[in-house]
């Protein structure tokens, strides 16, 4: 998979993993969950049905508002989903 | 509060919203009285599908009919009421069924409903998700709606029209002109329209109605998954049976992008909880030729309870016994499709004058008197028209 | 694939744990089953220092033999004595003689102008997305809602060097001040508030508070905060707001469980309506992590049919009750919060249905097949349960799948005759 390393976003934690957020790679702390490393990313996990941008909203699994494409699946709960490196993670 | 009308309906479904919306048009004053929420009930369930089918050449002249009368409406209908002429392509299995397909494809000739043959290759390409078929028969004209907004509409354009609405409100008997409601109140009407679907046996149990349950689910959005609404030749065997539960293929993109998937039917099932073998089954079958659907995520299921009456029939016109009612009920799976046909042919005989299609083949007194106008010979002829195929749950 | 268990525990909360602990130290095989990809639900959830009584109880469930099926997502009960649970692709049927629902809360999020911009979350919310990873040092950050979730989140995130600006409770100072005087026999819950207070000492707290605006382009960039007749905006970078707590009562309605006033009904011994079905917890009424630690224990033991035990927590339970209440009482909200919603405010933030559209309807079910309201993913957990509170309307009717579920999984749930096969 060819990623585009235009921007690296480190954070100042000790150990970090690198997973793929809308084709650039972001640095992450290990156990993150991807609804934080879009966050991170400066993406928003998705578009409404009226077309505005939204973020989580319950941080725990219940307003699917963070869906996102994990590794070629759609509408997964990305708060609920752990980073791993190399993860492929798609925003709206 | 007493009052009288030239008509009432009883039923705010999609059935008696196209009476109340057809008999404002003709000029009658018209109340509406419903016992729950606009297009609450079996309207709430289905699928919303507007499609010719030919399971008898009366159902054919019916939904073909209707379906038209849709199309003339469907610029006036508002956004939410969702219409999409997405079409219907009936899918084959084997060459068996193609030529079911090639059989279909004269017969709605004849009906003037143009409709085109599709091979093994041009499937694929209409619905690049089906897995290897052998091909289908797309009907373009068809079309689908969100139903509690259709019934909603046609209610608020009649109101708009003049009549009156009535709910919530129960009607605890209607006969001879006057409908007692539960609160103690009373409307006097020189005609009811009683079109409460499967729950129309409550006012007049000598109705051959009978409940035929239904299970859907809904998916999230996949957008492009499916491009028209698909449907399993073995459908028209699945609604055909008076006794046997069935399932059979037949998914439906909604505007969305949501996937709806049918479809079952169930008799002798009084309660609206998911029966998860039927549910089984049901899915199990669309994931056989929509692969792809195992892996969406599956927002909801309900159930719905059609109206079936013996001859796939629905009940449109007088009721014998009291020539203050009429009926327009029973019409199974079709309810959506031909409720503006229903709506027409009910109040042409309401009002003496002349109908597009002949209503005759409708007319409740076929069960009552036990002599029909073409009752037993179409039924045979419905038998002859269906091809015999194996089991397919 | 088919599972088979003595007790099985849904929820990994401070109750769930408990639960799965007690019974299987009575030695019953024990599942404890949560979607989560860690136990601790949502108190005790895994990325925060956590309180030396959470740190017991997790590691007593790790030296226990209680299966952990943590990412789990139960979504049906198929037949009495099944839960179908489903992760990524696979789907399981967990078999059980008792079952313990231990299903906790979740936030009641009210709607106001600007609620749905990014950035804007709930207290729990923030909290839950900063153990996740999320960043928040030196970002100026509201606190608002209602509940003693506020000073919890509030402290939490102070300690992370986040700058808490302002915290605001929708209740007014006299009935936070009875609900204080209801703390002095618990010294330790009083010491807990003043210690949160501690932690963000530099905030100001406003009691009869509430955000009437989140305001932004395109996401958070001030929130505005009304307290009587004053109103005045804040710039910030998140706004963590949440109205207390709704109880997850989804699982219990679809298995049959009698549900009184909201809540799961259940006897001294934690046993709901159906004989073999316990809850613990926040479901049964909203009282705090030491209320929910007892339950569970009375659960767990009473599940495991150690039932003197049982008996005997469960009076110390029936001590706890008052500080259940007392929440109840404190923490009630104010009507004026049914305003804050304009005609343009969306409600249901799945659909995109706005209060104006749901305003002409009598009934929670007309609102859904008219306007689509309640009809996404979400199944009405979020738009259900601010409009109860906004129209009073019943929300309920319930089917399965209990939680969105892949139609593979769906349709892989067994019927009652399948009982003895194993699935794939």
């Amino acid at each position: 998979m060819v990623c585009a390393h235009r921007k690296v976003l480190m954070s100042d934690q000790a150990r970090s993993l690198v997973l793929i957020v809308n084709g650039s790679a972001v640095a992450v702390p290990e156990e993150s969950t991807v609804a934080s490393a879009i966050l991170i990313a400066g993406a928003h996990s998705r578009i409404s049905v009226e077309g505005e941008p939204r973020g989580p909203l319950c941080g725990m699994g219940i307003c699917f508002e963070c869906r996102a494409w994990i590794d070629g699946r759609p509408h997964r709960r990305s708060c609920q989903v752990l980073c791993t490196p190399g993860m492929d993670v798609r925003t709206a | 509060m007493n009052s009288t009308w030239d008509v009432v309906v009883l039923g705010a479904g999609i059935v008696g919203a196209a009476c109340a919306f057809e008999c404002v048009a003709r000029g009658l004053r018209t109340a509406v009285v419903e016992s729950g929420g606009i297009g609450g009930g079996a309207t709430a369930t289905g699928m919303g599908h507007i499609v010719v089918m030919d399971d008898s050449p009366a159902q054919l002249a019916l939904t073909c009919y209707s379906q038209s009368l849709w199309s003339a409406l469907a610029d006036r209908l508002r956004p939410e009421v969702e219409y999409d002429s997405s079409g219907t392509l009936w899918v084959a299995a084997d060459e068996e069924e193609m030529q079911e397909v090639r059989r279909k494809h004269s017969v709605y000739a004849s009906a003037r409903v143009r409709t085109e043959i599709l091979d093994r290759q041009a499937l694929a390409e209409a619905e690049p998700y089906l897995k290897p078929l052998a091909g289908a028969l797309l009907v373009s004209s068809d079309a689908v709606l969100y139903p509690p907004c259709a019934a909603g509409w046609l209610i608020r354009e009649a109101i708009q029209a003049g009549a009156g609405l009535i709910a919530p409100a129960r009607v605890l008997s209607a006969h001879a002109g006057c409908v007692h409601l539960e609160d103690g109140s009373q409307l006097r009407a020189a005609h009811i329209i009683l079109a409460c679907g499967a729950e129309s046996v409550k006012l007049l149990p000598q109705l051959p109605i009978r409940k035929r349950k239904g299970h859907l689910v809904i998916t999230d959005r996949y957008p492009g998954l499916v491009r028209h609404q698909l449907v399993e030749l073995g459908y028209l065997k699945s609604a055909h049976s008076l006794t046997e539960d069935s399932v059979a293929f037949n998914v439906q993109p909604r505007r969305t992008g949501q996937i709806l998937i049918g479809s079952s039917r169930e008799f002798g099932a009084e309660d609206s909880a998911i029966n998860h073998a039927i549910l089984k089954a049901m899915l199990d079958r669309a994931q056989l030729y929509l692969p792809e659907l195992g892996s969406c995520v599956a927002i909801r299921t309900w159930t719905g309870f059609r109206a079936a009456t013996p001859d796939k029939l629905p009940l449109i016109g007088p009721w014998p016994a009291d020539e203050t009612l009429y009926l327009a009920t029973g019409h199974e799976g079709l309810g959506i499709t031909t409720s503006l046909g229903t709506a027409r042919l009910l109040v042409g005989q309401l009002t003496g004058s002349p109908t597009e299609i002949p209503f005759e083949p409708y007319l409740p007194e076929r069960f009552v008197t036990g002599q029909s106008n073409t009752g037993e010979s179409e039924q045979e002829r419905a038998h002859g028209l269906r091809t015999s195929k194996g089991a397919h749950v | 694939m088919n599972m088979r268990f003595d007790v099985l525990v849904v929820g990994a909360g401070p109750a769930g744990i408990a639960a799965a602990v007690s019974a299987a130290e009575v030695g019953r095989r024990v599942a404890l089953v949560d979607d989560n990809p860690a136990p601790g639900g949502q108190i005790w959830r895994k990325g925060a220092a956590l309180p030396a009584s959470a740190r017991r109880w997790l590691g007593a469930l790790n030296a226990s033999s209680v299966s952990r099926l943590s990412g789990w997502s139960v979504y049906d009960a198929p037949a009495p004595g099944v839960l179908s649970a489903e992760r990524n692709s696979e789907h399981i049927n967990l078999h059980y003689n008792k079952l313990i629902l231990a299903t906790g809360a979740r936030e009641l999020f009210l709607p106001f102008p600007g609620w749905v911009l990014p950035n804007v979350f709930g207290a729990g919310g923030l909290d839950a997305m900063a153990r996740g990873g999320l960043p928040v040092q030196g970002k100026r950050i509201v606190i608002a809602g209602s509940g003693p979730l506020l000073l919890a989140v509030a402290s939490h995130l102070a300690a992370r060097g986040a700058r808490i600006v302002a915290v605001c409770e929708q209740a007014p100072i006299p009935r936070l001040a009875r609900f204080a005087v209801h703390l002095l026999p618990q010294p330790a819950k009083l010491m807990q508030g003043i210690a949160y207070r501690w932690a963000f000492r530099e905030a100001a707290l406003h009691a009869r508070c509430w955000p009437v605006a989140a305001n932004g382009t395109k996401k958070l960039e001030s929130v505005t905060l009304q307290q009587g007749t004053r109103q005045w905006s804040i710039s910030c970078d998140y706004l963590a707001c949440g109205f207390h707590l709704v109880p997850n009562i989804e699982l219990a309605q679809l298995i049959g469980c009698r549900i009184e006033d909201g809540f799961v009904a259940t006897d001294d011994l934690q046993t709901t309506s159906l004989a073999d079905v316990l809850c613990a917890g926040e479901p049964t009424g909203i009282g705090g992590v030491e209320l929910a630690l007892v339950e569970g224990r009375v659960a767990g033991l009473a599940a495991a049919g150690n039932l003197e035990v049982a008996q005997k927590l469960a009076r110390r339970r029936r001590k706890m009750l008052g500080f259940a209440r007392s929440l109840r009482e404190a923490y009630a909200l104010d009507p004026q919060l049914r305003k804050l919603a304009s005609d343009a405010t969306i409600v249901c933030r799945c659909e995109d249905v706005a209060f104006g559209a749901l305003r002409p309807h009598n009934s929670w079910r007309d609102a859904k097949l008219h306007t689509r309201c309640g009809m996404g993913p979400c199944q009405g957990r979020v738009c259900g349960a601010a409009a109860r509170f906004l129209f009073n309307w019943n929300v309920d009717g319930i089917r399965p799948p209990v939680i969105p579920a892949l139609v593979s999984s769906l349709a892989a749930t067994i019927t009652i005759s399948d009982d003895t096969k194993e699935n794939a």
